[in-house]
């Protein structure tokens, strides 16, 4: 098989957008498809008869790619575009191309349009809908100005940003694995080989030995972003010295924990640079097989992590004698089937096994024997999509980011009541201070920052005595809590505390497998004496069997799973004890949540004696005269809430 | 043995297409669960009949087959309404007030933690982990459709469109 020439793929695909004035970039990840931007990428195309991807723009016979699309199957001569004179003349050429996620979701759609001329100025657009296109482009040309009302606007002083660059959601983050995360078409291999993709691969494969490609990478000191944190070097170390007829490289997309979408973004915005980094960490460890396991919740990732490996294929990128060496290699997508329990690695190769998803003690590791007793390196999605990095820039300058400890970036989902939600990428060590107010925006609705509930459901909760502290892997372990897969999810006062941790404890409940006693019947119990303190059934005595019991679960269980599980519990109750007790003490829930907890009462300055809530009331609770401020019987009342519905002076209130 | 012989739903004698998913994966009991990805995906569940008959074709003990069926919670051994709701309960959802729309959905569908689909086999009802959407929290999602930053007004304005559209279609109004 002839080697690949990136260099000229490169290059056809540089000569061909050469004659393109503008490129539109709208974000299709699953978050801005959602909010509509389907609709938007065709009303761009049916109004100015722009070419629908790069991949569709061809070569005139002068060859200087003035990029005329013949049409194909969506081309403007075929859909019958409605291309005024004025846009051809203003836009010239321009391509409208559909791109992953910018992780600023909650404001899409978003759309940018990008001159690409020398010198000319990027305008970047929010809750963009069908018809504002009409408005874009009008405004566009009658007087070249971006239209105000659908720029950023900052939430808090409402100062607007024309460029994406310089809002604050983005300037704050270094953007390493999702550097090109809504700025490429996901779905064009010749885009990514333009920006330099499948380079390490070729460098990787032709010139360096697999020993040394481990080695590079060890000392850069990248571990793996999936949870544990483990040196992604050292693991590939492992599989290289074992001996065995056939390794396996399994990249882990089973992404469950709820809160984190950080793989997904990166599957469905750039899955070409996780393919590269599958490509080179097979390589490194002497596999000849790949195997992509994403969850069935991920359509859209399933379907572009497909299409990249299908791409790679074709052009050569994958198979036998790769850039015309002797190095071999496959993979396949698997699609999981709804088990959180798959992201534990031993689970999930039973799992592409095709067996139940249940986890088995370790040792022996997936590295001395893995799938199919073969074997196996097992990398989290980020984790691969920071590969490329690390051999593009070298260890050295990896390094310049993060701490000494844990280098690097991290993407982390920020979620929750926060204003700015959204995927961001961050140096490992930046503190919860600058991601929670100066990425992230601060609290909405004027409410107070009460905790940060961080690593999901094996993570732990940091309240506001750790807002300067630096996050990394051993400061996070240090306090109970973990990186774990990087959900961040922002709690107010609003939240009640112990809701939270009776809330993950009943996920991780549910989704334990049942294997080992002390995860499947400890969750349970650790569930049972949670609900009944939000329920207000609470005995004296509760708080110190809860932690008994966590830490039986933490010490016995066998996988991470068990052992992760009562890490909300523990955490909170470190943080938050006196609002634990104020439940069983008091039956008191201070953030007013808990419905068993709550009192109804009535403010006498308020109620004017209308007598509406009185009549409702189906237990009658209430009493009082005509006209006169009104009662609530405690004794009586079943905390149904109706009359605080029915209250039209808002005289009601539960606390 | 003997019951479910019996008791074979017709569109499940044949077992043509079944046939035709085992030979795509090449019989292999390494893709169980991608076959019944499959088999679900024709049947919209897992009728019982199909499942020991593909323990047989692949010459595994049922208890594996049903084990896998069993334990992973895409798998349904229940027939699955025309719309499948999914209301995200993950963290970021949880915190934005998911349970109102679940409550609203139970409320108006006439559904409770036993019983998840309609009578008329219309609606089922899942509450599902994580979508990962968490950035529209809260997210429903109905079949293929993604409803992201949901309240009480605009889920129910939706429930009220697909009833209408299947009013108009039980009428012949739309095919």
């Amino acid at each position: 098989m002839t080697a690949v020439n990136l260099v000229e793929i490169a290059e056809k695909a540089r000569q061909r957008i050469a004659g393109i004035n503008y490129r539109v970039l709208i974000c299709a990840g699953t978050g801005c498809i959602a909010s509509g931007s389907k609709a938007v990428y065709e009303e761009f195309i049916r109004l100015t008869g722009a070419i629908p991807g790069i991949d569709a723009v061809v070569m005139t016979d002068d060859g200087c790619g003035s990029g005329v699309c013949d049409g194909g199957t969506g081309g403007p001569k075929s859909n019958g575009a409605v291309k005024s004179k004025e846009a051809t003349s203003i836009f010239g050429t321009a391509v409208v191309s559909k791109t992953g996620c910018h992780g600023l979701c909650q404001k899409g759609p978003l759309v940018t349009v990008q001159p690409l001329a020398a010198g000319a100025e990027e305008i970047f657009y929010c809750h963009v809908t069908a018809e504002d296109v009409t408005e874009i482009v009008g405004e566009w040309i009658r007087s070249g100005n971006p239209v105000e009302r659908l720029l950023y606007r900052d939430p808090n002083n409402g100062h607007t940003f024309r460029n994406s660059r310089e809002i604050p959601f983005y300037t704050k983050q270094k953007r390493i694995s999702l550097v090109d995360c809504g700025h490429i078409e996901p779905e064009s291999i010749d885009e990514y080989i333009m920006r330099g993709g499948y380079a390490a691969a070729w460098r990787v494969i032709t010139q360096m030995a697999p020993a040394q490609v481990c080695d590079e990478v060890a000392a850069s000191g990248l571990r793996g972003r999936g949870g544990a944190g483990f040196s992604t070097g050292k693991k590939w170390q492992f599989a290289l010295a074992v001996k065995g007829d056939i390794k396996y490289i399994v990249c882990n997309g089973d992404e469950g924990d709820p809160g984190a979408f950080m793989d997904r973004s990166i599957m469905e915005g750039d899955p070409h640079r996780v393919l590269e980094g599958a490509i080179i960490a097979a390589f490194a460890s002497g596999a000849s097989h790949g195997y992509f396991y994403i969850r069935s919740e991920y359509p859209l990732a399933l379907e572009r992590m497909q299409k990249a490996i299908d791409g790679a294929r074709k052009a050569g990128l994958l198979g036998k004698g790769l850039f015309g060496s002797s190095f071999n290699f496959e993979c396949e997508v698997v699609e999981g089937a709804g088990a959180f329990v798959c992201g534990e690695e031993t689970a999930l190769l039973a799992s592409i096994e095709g067996q139940r998803g249940m986890p088995r003690p370790k040792p022996p590791f997936p590295a001395q024997s893995g799938l199919f007793g073969k074997p196996t390196v097992v990398n989290n999605v980020e984790t691969l999509a920071t590969v490329r990095d690390v051999i593009e820039r070298g260890a050295a300058e990896f390094k310049k980011h993060g701490t000494p400890q844990s280098p690097g970036t991290k993407t982390f989902a920020l979620t929750g009541r926060i204003l700015n939600t959204g995927l961001i990428e961050v140096p490992l060590g930046t503190t919860l201070n600058e991601i929670v107010y100066e990425i992230g925006g601060g609290i909405p609705d004027g409410r107070n920052f009460k905790a940060v509930q961080i690593g999901g459901p094996s993570g732990g909760c940091l309240g506001a005595e750790h807002i300067n502290m630096p996050l990394d892997f051993e400061n996070l372990a240090q306090v109970g809590a973990m990186v774990g897969s990087g959900g961040i999810v922002v709690l107010d006062d609003t939240t009640c505390i112990v809701e939270v941790a009776r809330f993950f404890m009943e996920f991780t409940q549910h989704e334990s497998c049942g294997k080992c006693i002390p995860c499947r019947e400890g969750t349970k119990q650790m569930l049972a004496i949670l609900q009944d303190i939000v329920d207000g059934k609470s005995q004296p005595g509760d708080l110190e069997l809860l932690e008994e019991t966590a830490k039986v679960v933490k010490t016995a269980s066998l996988c991470a799973l068990g052992k992760t599980a009562p890490n909300p519990v523990i955490s909170t109750l470190k943080l938050f004890r006196s609002e634990y007790l104020a439940h069983i003490d008091r039956r008191y829930c201070p953030a007013g949540v808990c419905v068993a907890l709550k009192t109804y009462t009535i403010d006498p300055s308020l109620c004017n004696g209308c007598h509406r809530c009185s009549m409702k009331c189906p237990v009658g609770a209430i009493e009082g005269e005509k006209r006169e401020a009104h009662r609530i019987d405690v004794t009586k009342c079943t905390k149904c809430g109706i009359c605080a519905s029915l209250c039209k002076f808002e005289a009601i209130a539960a606390v | 043995m003997k019951s479910t012989l019996t008791s074979k739903p017709p569109e499940v004698r044949r077992f043509q297409k079944v046939n035709e998913i085992l030979d795509n994966f090449g019989n292999n009991p390494a893709r169980l669960i991608a076959i019944l990805q499959s088999v679900q995906e024709e049947y919209r569940y897992l009728p019982e009949p199909v499942l020991s008959y593909i323990a047989t074709s692949l010459s595994v003990p049922r208890a594996r087959v049903f084990g896998v069926a069993t334990f992973y919670a895409h798998f349904s051994l229940e027939p699955k309404g025309k719309y499948i709701i999914r209301v995200c309960d993950g963290t970021a959802c949880h915190v934005n007030r998911s349970q109102s729309l679940l409550d609203l959905i139970e409320k108006r569908l006439k559904l409770n933690n036993k019983k998840s689909t309609t009578d008329d086999m219309l609606f089922t009802l899942e509450k599902v982990s994580c979508l990962g959407a968490c950035g529209l929290a809260p997210v429903v999602v109905i079949n293929d459709r993604v409803y992201g930053q949901v309240n009480t007004d605009k889920l129910g304005q939706v429930l009220d469109g697909i009833l209408l559209e299947e009013e108009r279609r039980g009428t012949g109004e739309i095919e």
